[in-house]
């Protein structure tokens, strides 16, 4: 009965903070760009989520989730553009599409020991990525007729992906009402998921395999799960970018993708849920901030350091800096030196007790305190 | 009595290093037999081919179903032999280090859950009843070995005794018929070991179990074991008694070399 | 072109490109080999060893001088940076889980892709070099050979040679074969455990050093990610071959880079990198411990 409680307690404070967001919009104290990037982080979170499950709770790591991406976004896109779909049909389907690509790479690979299906999840990713971007010369390959055109769109992108509103201009509110939802409920699952007995296999698969598998744990078999229940959600977290972006491009699937999923999910605690959430969060909004503010910010720091202790170098020619691979750089340095000092990222595998904090009258809170 | 399990003519060769030969042993329902030999006779590898670990190079292993037919089992996955009702702790202590010590017994009763993943994660009523139906029963489980006062603490934190005991109750939980033993006195003391031996009676009653043990204690294996088998260099030297095998130069050679059987 | 001609061409390119693999996968397995960890910052290591002789060859052209110092300098700074890595970023690693050792591997691979992008004299753009032709082509019937490719695969094999020889005969390189066997034991006969695998990172960045110079000559464009794509094929190559072995990594690499030739010979050259990834999934679903490999299982 306390399982029923607090999952029905965090469905209440989700709610109630969605319509706290939603209150904001219409009071236009959120502006449409805030929201935009509130949009983006809903979907790293998502994204994180089901590297998480593979990679922190099931300990396979996996460096492919930027492929996964793409298989969700472009079945979905490509639903909506030929096809005409609605779109939540499209929606399930780029999950599901993604959960049967999850599956049938996880049948040869995860047989295979945790480091060498790192290397072949990257590879699966690249794969993917060429694929689209070639379709058409590997259909025209296939099928041997020079003139078949794939529908991905090829180098050139799959453009006019019908929003979720259709008005352009609203497309962002629109979709943070399809966003929000979807991520909150995948949380909340995935957190059902990990404390039921299927999850704690998962967890002692991460802990020992050998022992287990002597305790009876299907070994092949709970990762397979766990693998294709991750490409399910990356499936749809790349179903839900399609119609939030509107334009699809191979390039934007790329290896360093996958990699800030991982960021994420290392930085928030590989084993722990809503470490994923506020980390997926937090960088999402860094990363904006550093190719936004923090490029100006540099640029000026750069002129100022110039016009100051070398003025005789002006007459040279500007100083500029460019400080878009910064967020690059830091990410670079955030693993390493997380690995180094705090390889439990913030969180570890504990979670925040969220649900008990909410059900603990204030005037006992102490008592939660570590 | 009848038969619970029979190996016949067990082999496992790796590569050109041959571990095990020709290993073949009849186990009673009920027995408590001991395994014994010098470090590197084999003693953990026929462990491993009992419990699918390695797959035999050569030999068989039947074990007796539940319905009283005989099942060849020596090559299958681990996870089906624990199913068909064969359990083992780990020389080296190998539990869910990060996890309780509840969820470290609850894993051997995961392949028994009445519920569905799905029923998991949408938290559906059989997901609710089974799980509060585990948790009781885990935690009888655990007070038998008085340990029900720890369930929520985390296994790398019990003293070293206390983990050799959940490693015991966890192979416990999956309910097997053979129950192996590897090495369960490993660094322990005395005064530990005494209240071992205990203990596997105690659990060989009250579980209606067929042990096999591996063990360097001698104190503990003649205390105990109804029967002995001594393996050196991957060959079975000696079988019988304690008492019998105490004696056996063939054995007193094995362990201490030429020179003390004539000492 | 008929076929057979074709065949010898796209052969002679792809053993040129297999020779380039190899030494940079025998940095991967014989770290691999040493301390278990799939280095994934080893293909930059090829591309810090090309940058080094862009500027050599930007600052004094080519001349047989400038080459011979476009490789001193190549290989020292690879040699450096490859130790210091391994000194400051994985040593701290060697009793953590494999899994956390891998991503930091990711870090440093990130961090060195990225950081000279911010570097002026580097910057975030692509460079390229006319490589002014050092040697007339040689025509064989319809086949017309680059000498340059030529001279890649000689370089490369006999850099492998000295390499074997030296793993084989050297002290240090018995010391490296019995840290790779057993690290404990070897510490305790004596052998310096981290002088050996620094050594190690030596002899393998080293190689990469070299394979980036190889690299710039025959394909003379450089980004800061340059070095992600040789080192992937690279580490595929190494899978191939059987991680951990050294002539495996030689044989993989070759293999790899004529299947990769004959793909753009006889299919497109947009699927070769489909084709690579293609054969290590097989290789690993056929043989996980590739062609020269020796399965070991973990010990319970």
């Amino acid at each position: 009965m306390k399982n029923l409680r607090s999952t029905l307690l965090i469905f209440v404070v989700a709610a109630l903070g969605f319509g706290a967001l939603q209150a904001l919009i219409v009071a236009e104290i959120l502006d449409d760009y805030t929201l935009q990037i509130l949009c983006v982080a809903g979907i790293n979170v998502l994204m994180a989520l089901s590297l998480n499950l593979i990679s922190g709770f099931t300990g396979q790591l996996a460096l492919g989730h930027a492929g996964f991406m793409a298989v969700g976004a472009y079945t979905t896109g490509v639903l909506l553009v030929h096809a005409h779909w609605l779109l939540f049909p499209a929606l399930v389907a780029g999950g599901l599409m993604t959960a049967l690509f999850g599956l049938l790479i996880g049948i040869p690979t995860l047989r295979l020991r945790g480091d060498y299906l790192a290397i072949v999840t990257l590879g699966f990713g690249e794969i993917i990525r060429v694929a689209i971007n070639n379709f058409d010369e590997i259909l025209r390959w296939a099928f041997n007729s020079p003139d078949m055109v794939g529908w991905t769109g090829g180098p050139t992108g799959l453009s006019g992906i019908p929003g979720y509103a259709t008005n352009i201009m609203v497309n962002n509110p629109a979709a943070f009402l399809w966003i929000y939802p979807i991520v909150v409920l995948s949380v909340v699952l995935v957190m059902n998921l990990i404390r039921s007995s299927h999850g704690r296999a998962l967890v002692a698969i991460r802990e020992d395999e050998i022992s287990a598998q002597a305790m009876g744990i299907n070994l092949f078999g709970m990762k397979l799960t766990s693998f294709t229940i991750s490409a399910f959600l990356a499936g749809l977290g790349g179903a839900l970018y399609a119609p939030f972006i509107g334009y699809l491009s191979p390039p934007g699937f790329d290896f360093l993708r996958s990699v800030f999923f991982v960021i994420i999910v290392v930085l928030g605690g590989m084993g722990s849920i809503t470490g994923t959430v506020i980390a997926g969060i937090g960088l999402t909004f860094l990363q904006e901030f550093l190719r936004t503010s923090a490029k100006d910010a540099g640029n000026g720091l750069v002129v100022l350091i110039q016009q100051n202790l070398f003025p005789s170098t002006i007459s040279a020619g500007a100083w500029s800096v460019d400080l878009v691979p910064l967020s690059q750089v830091l990410f670079g340095l955030i693993l390493i030196l997380l690995m180094i000092f705090r390889p439990g990222g913030l969180m570890g595998t504990r979670e925040l007790p969220l649900t008990r904090w909410l059900t603990t009258p204030w005037w006992r809170k102490k008592e939660l305190l570590p | 009595m009848s038969t619970l399990l029979r190996t016949e003519h067990l082999g496992m060769q790796f590569g050109g290093l041959r571990a095990v030969g020709d290993f073949s042993l009849e186990l009673a329902e009920g027995e408590l037999v001991g395994l014994i030999g010098p470090n590197g006779a084999g003693k953990t590898t026929v462990f491993n081919m009992l419990t699918g670990v390695y797959a035999p190079t050569s030999g068989t292993i039947t074990l007796a179903t539940k319905t009283g037919n005989a099942e060849q089992i020596g090559g299958l996955l681990p996870h089906r032999i624990t199913r068909k009702g064969i359990a083992r702790t780990f020389q080296n202590i190998r539990l869910f280090k990060s996890m309780t010590v509840w969820e470290n017994v609850s894993i051997s009763r995961h392949f028994q859950v009445p519920y569905r993943l799905a029923q998991g994660v949408f938290r559906l009523p059989p997901f609710r009843k089974a799980e509060a139906d585990l948790r009781s029963e885990i935690l009888e489980l655990l007070a038998i070995f008085k340990i029900d006062n720890k369930a929520e603490m985390q296994a790398s934190n019990l003293p070293y005794g206390e983990q050799r005991k959940l490693e015991i109750v966890r192979a416990l939980a999956s309910k097997p018929r053979l129950l192996l033993l590897d090495e369960p006195a490993a660094g322990m003391n005395p005064q530990e070991t005494l209240e071992l031996m205990e203990l596997i009676r105690f659990i060989k009653e009250r579980f209606e179990l067929t042990v096999l043990l591996i063990e360097h204690d001698m104190n503990l294996v003649m205390g105990i074991c109804e029967r002995l088998l001594v393996l050196d260099y991957g060959l079975t030297i000696a079988q019988g008694l304690p008492a019998e095998i105490r004696n056996n130069p063939v054995v007193i050679k094995a362990y201490l070399g030429e020179d003390a059987v004539h000492a | 072109m008929d076929i057979v001609s074709l065949f010898f061409q796209q052969l002679i390119n792809g053993l040129s490109k297999g020779g380039i693999y190899a030494l940079i996968a025998l940095g991967y397995t014989m770290v691999y080999g040493i301390i278990k960890l799939i280095n994934f910052a080893h293909g930059d290591i090829l591309m810090v060893g090309a940058y080094i002789a862009y500027f050599v060859f930007a600052a004094w052209g080519f001349t047989p001088g400038s080459i011979f110092v476009a490789v001193l300098f190549a290989v020292a700074g690879s040699v450096l940076l490859g130790i210091s890595i391994e000194a400051t970023c994985y040593r701290p690693m060697r009793s953590a889980p494999r899994i956390n050792a891998l991503i930091t591997a990711i870090g440093v691979s990130i961090f060195l892709e990225n950081f000279p992008r911010l570097i002026p004299a580097i910057g975030p753009n692509y460079r390229d070099l006319t490589v002014p032709k050092l040697f007339e082509t040689i025509h064989i019937g319809e086949v017309s050979i680059d000498p340059l490719k030529l001279l890649t695969l000689v370089v490369s094999l006999v850099l492998m040679t000295l390499l074997i020889l030296i793993v084989d005969y050297s002290k240090a390189g018995k010391a490296m074969r019995a840290v790779s066997f057993d690290m404990g034991a070897s510490a305790l006969m004596g052998i310096s455990v981290n002088r050996t695998v620094s050594f190690t990172f030596a002899l393998g960045s080293a190689l990469a050093g070299i394979g980036g110079v190889l690299y710039m000559l025959n394909f003379p464009l450089l980004d800061t990610y340059m070095g992600i794509m040789p080192g992937l094929k690279a580490f595929v190559a190494a899978v191939l071959g059987g991680i951990g072995s050294i002539p495996g990594a030689i044989l993989g690499g070759l293999i790899l880079g004529i299947a990769e030739a004959l793909t753009a010979g006889f299919i497109s050259s947009k699927l070769m990198d489909i084709v690579v990834f293609g054969i290590l999934i097989l290789i690993l679903l056929l043989k996980p411990s590739g062609l020269l490999g020796v399965h070991r299982k973990e010990k319970v």
